[in-house]
């Protein structure tokens, strides 16, 4: 910040001596350029997720008490996460819609595991500003498309929680998950 | 004006210590320094205990810790709960996922019933933290003499020299010494304690908990003595004390590096601006 | 403020000369820490310190800020919370080791600095306010460093929360109530944690305005010097930058080095084992000691052992622990000798040297002692001449003493000592 240029340094003598003399000071300069800026690492570092929070991003989900055409919440990484068994006729509405007309085109297909169509597995979090969507509890609003509901701000997701109408940008995110038995999910 | 007050304040606390160093002094003069105890004359420093973790570049020695927590689990885990580690942390120990998962799984740690709410148990996960084996401190009290076993994840920070001081705690059990009852009959071992002259008062209410050697059985083939187990169990508490050691050291190096180059530059470079100052001396 | 051959602030860049008239911060800049500020060129390594302190102020603000992110200041969690900034956090570990180690070396340089300027008398006219705004800092040190002990809410936190906040239950009739009222109830709570976690945050921030007005003082006079003789003429001085800033720079890479040696081998050597175990009302440690920064005025507080003239030996220690440091506020009118350098003063000297310094060593040494005898009765010897000293021998060594002659002038000390030790490897 200082004008440094106009401070008296050391005066000039000849040729090689003062480049040498610079270089040094120079170099010790970017040396606590250097540290400082590393200095920074463990003080930028520390605030992204701690070994404890990332140990906690998988959960098992055991599915075998959801009957068809029910849903449930659970949680993943203190979020909700929506396990919905569709109907035969929720997979049909899901299908009926050409993928290529919507705002986030996705097929059904491609947000389920081959062989398990019905199990719709998505995080419980709106895509416009992450309220949580109704319609995964019983009686609760579903939507015009017979999916999720977000009252905050009026998205209306289908059957395959994709978005039909509203601000969000997105289809409800499905989170990376597996099937390790018949019954039991692991997502993350 | 300010020197007399200031030396009348000074004469008021001079006075004042000179006091109590007088009474002080007639006391000590006429009853001597305190009498001394049975801990004073028998208590022992930790015997010598070398680990792999020890020193400047000290790492792990990981076979050490599996085996010491198999001490631990075999043994120590039935009075001594380890609140503050994780089954996920044992991955640190050489443990792969598969495996942390089925010691955690061999734990059963508290839970809710999801159909009924009520407490109960269900196997752990990685992520659970050992659990404790006793309820809460009056049951820990009552099942133990009246003395609550401490936890064990800090113990190697919370004494002084804990490794070396956890070693010879479990290798230091003894009978009491014949003349320490004759010197101090007042001491000798009460019921229920047990004699070992490297806890602070001499007598605990631990019972020697690493009785004969093959105690537990070791898998990779070492001599499960008692002086090895010991050691194996005092190198783990080690690394739950403090599991970051070896990273603390690894990173230590490169930064003093750094600041003995940053350093000497920094001195040449003062000598530097200083150069003809030095010489003119104008 | 400043002496007239100062280097005056000459923007170069139009941005900065459009600064200047709106905001002059980079003038200000100048003027205090650049090539507007005249040094003595003659000061040497001792007068390294108060940087070096400022250094370790702002080392805390920072560690200490992101330790609060992690840390919870509730007595039920606070233990486990410190924990898991060790075990879990990214780099958690070193911000807490660097925290705490970084106190003690806080302390370490702070007690340089003051005992530099005991000895080459910088606590004298015209520097007065300089130094009793250094004993403000140091007493909000003191108070910060004491309640961050307590944070982490070990055996030592809490056992040391309990004795200390004890002292005021020993001023007569509202002892009692104060101490109560200082931690929120009867002994050492959730409400004491809470406010001193508040109380710790706070703090540190008065203490950087309170270095602010050190170092504004400071700069009236400008800095004292070894010789104790005041600047008199350009050659006397050399421009803080770049001839301090090169000297105070290797000296802080040689700081941090040193405590980074600390920080990453040794990082437990200076704590005690006892805060590793959670605060525990019911069993109190067996040598409850506070951090070694506070062993002298501990040793004070545990000299008085008898009643004097009906005052409870418990008061007069406590009068004596804080009597100890307002004494230093008094040091510029205590001690009048119109010459401030020790280095002139052989009398003052000796009084320094065989008696101040042994006495603070034997302080340090008794207070991380048991109570018992003989630290007793060295901590009352030790206490005896720390008190003689400042009020007795000082007054009248001053009013008694023949200095050494004075030189002329800084710039003849300097050209008349071909190898002169104070200044180092510059001379």
């Amino acid at each position: 910040m200082t004008e440094q240029a106009v401070t008296d340094t050391p005066e000039p003598e000849a040729g090689d001596g003062v480049r040498r003399r610079d270089f040094i000071n120079i170099a010790a300069v970017s040396a606590a350029g250097v540290g400082a800026v590393s200095t920074l690492v463990p003080l930028i570092s520390q605030m992204s997720a701690s070994a404890d929070v990332l140990a906690a991003s998988s959960t098992e989900i055991d599915i075998s008490a959801i009957k068809e055409g029910q849903s449930i919440k659970a949680v993943f990484r203190k979020q909700p996460v929506f396990v919905r068994n569709l109907t035969a006729k929720e997979i049909e509405e899901a299908n009926a819609i050409p993928a290529d007309s919507l705002r986030d085109p996705q097929s059904l297909a491609d947000r389920t595991k081959e062989g398990k169509e019905n199990w719709l597995i998505t995080m419980g979090v709106c895509t416009h500003l992450g309220c949580v969507p109704l319609g995964a509890a019983e009686g609760e609003n579903k939507g015009e498309f017979g999916g999720y509901f977000c009252p905050c701000h009026g998205s209306h997701y289908d059957t395959a929680a994709r978005i039909r109408k509203g601000p969000a940008p997105t289809n409800l995110e499905v989170p990376e998950y597996e099937f390790l038995s018949d019954t039991v999910v692991k997502i993350g | 004006m300010a020197r007399i007050l200031s030396i009348l304040v000074g004469l008021f606390f001079t006075v004042a210590l000179l006091w109590s160093f007088g009474n002080g002094a007639i006391l000590v003069a006429t009853e001597g320094l305190g009498e001394e105890t049975a801990e004073h004359a028998f208590h022992q420093h930790p015997k010598d205990l070398k680990l792999a973790s020890d020193g400047a570049f000290g790492k792990f020695d990981r076979q050490q810790l599996q085996r010491g927590f198999q001490v631990y689990k075999e043994v120590c885990a039935a009075c001594h709960s380890l609140r503050l580690v994780a089954f996920r942390d044992l991955a640190a120990l050489g443990y792969n996922e598969a495996e942390v998962k089925a010691i955690a799984a061999g734990y059963q740690v508290p839970g809710v019933d999801p159909n009924t709410g009520e407490q109960t148990t269900r196997p752990g996960l990685p992520t659970d933290y050992f659990p404790k084996p006793f309820a809460n401190d009056v049951a820990a009290r009552a099942a133990n003499n009246n003395a609550i076993p401490p936890d064990l994840s800090l113990i190697a920070k919370a004494r002084h020299n804990g490794a070396a001081y956890t070693y010879s705690l479990l290798t230091g059990y003894q009978d009491q010494p014949a003349e320490l009852v004759e010197k101090f009959p007042d001491s000798k071992t009460g019921e229920g304690l047990y004699y070992n002259p490297y806890f602070p008062n001499l007598n605990l209410a631990m019972a020697p908990p690493l009785v004969s050697d093959g105690q537990v059985t070791y898998g990779d083939g070492t001599e499960p003595t008692v002086d090895q187990m010991s050691k194996d169990v005092a190198a783990f508490l080690v690394w739950t004390a403090e599991p970051k050691l070896e990273k603390r050291k690894q990173t230590g190096w490169p930064v003093l590096g750094f600041l003995l180059f940053a350093t000497v530059l920094g001195y040449l470079s003062y000598r530097n601006i200083w150069a003809d100052k030095k010489k003119k001396k104008s | 403020m400043s002496f007239p051959w100062a280097n005056e602030y000459k923007p170069q860049a139009p941005f900065m000369q459009w600064m200047d008239e709106r905001l002059p911060l980079p003038r200000l800049v100048y003027n205090a820490i650049g090539a507007g500020y005249p040094v003595p060129r003659n000061i040497n390594y001792w007068w390294n310190f108060g940087i070096l302190a400022g250094i370790c102020l702002v080392l805390q603000l920072v560690t200490g800020i992101v330790l609060a992110m992690h840390y919870a200041a509730n007595a039920g969690v606070a233990f486990d919370s410190v924990e898991h900034i060790m075990r879990d956090v990214n780099w958690g570990w070193l911000m807490r080791y660097a925290h705490a180690n970084g106190a003690s070396a806080f302390f370490v340089v702070i007690y340089i600095h003051i005992f530099r300027g005991l000895y080459f008398g910088s606590y004298k006219a015209p520097r007065e306010m300089v130094w009793l705004l250094g004993v403000v800092i140091f007493l909000l040190m003191m108070a910060t460093a004491f309640m961050g002990y307590v944070l982490p809410w070990g055996q030592m936190s809490f056992w040391g929360a309990k004795v200390i906040t004890g002292l005021f239950s020993a001023i007569p009739l509202v002892g009692e109530p104060l101490q109560q009222w200082l931690l929120g109830g009867f002994s050492p709570d959730n409400a004491t944690l809470n406010r001193f976690f508040s109380l710790h945050y706070l703090l540190p921030f008065v203490i950087a305005g309170v270095v602010i007005l050190h170092i504004w003082a400071l700069h009236i006079p400008g800095s004292s010097n070894p010789t104790g003789v005041e600047v008199k003429s350009e050659s006397d001085t050399l421009p803080f930058y770049p001839y301090f800033v090169a000297k105070d720079g290797w000296a802080m890479g040689l700081f941090l080095f040193l405590f980074c040696a600390v920080l990453f081998f040794a990082p437990n050597m200076l704590g005690h084992p006892d805060n590793y175990i959670e605060a525990n009302p019911m069993s109190t440690p067996t040598h409850i000691v506070p951090e070694w920064y506070f062993w002298p005025f501990y040793a004070m507080l545990r000299a008085f052992t008898y009643d004097f003239l009906f005052i409870p030996a418990k008061l007069l220690g406590v009068l004596a622990m804080f009597g100890s440091i307002l004494v230093w506020f008094f040091l510029p009118w205590l001690d009048k000798s119109p010459v401030r350098s020790g280095g002139y003063r052989p009398l003052f000297r000796k009084f320094f040297w065989y008696g101040l310094i042994p006495t603070m060593a034997l302080l340090f040494w008794c207070g991380g002692a048991p109570a018992e005898e003989p630290y007793l009765m060295i901590s009352q010897i030790a206490t005896f001449y720390y008190f003689a000293h400042f009020l007795i021998i000082l007054p009248i060594v001053s009013a008694i003493e023949r200095p050494d002659p004075l030189p002329y002038s800084i710039t003849e000390a300097v050209l008349g000592e071909d190898e002169n030790a104070q200044l180092g490897p510059a001379a």
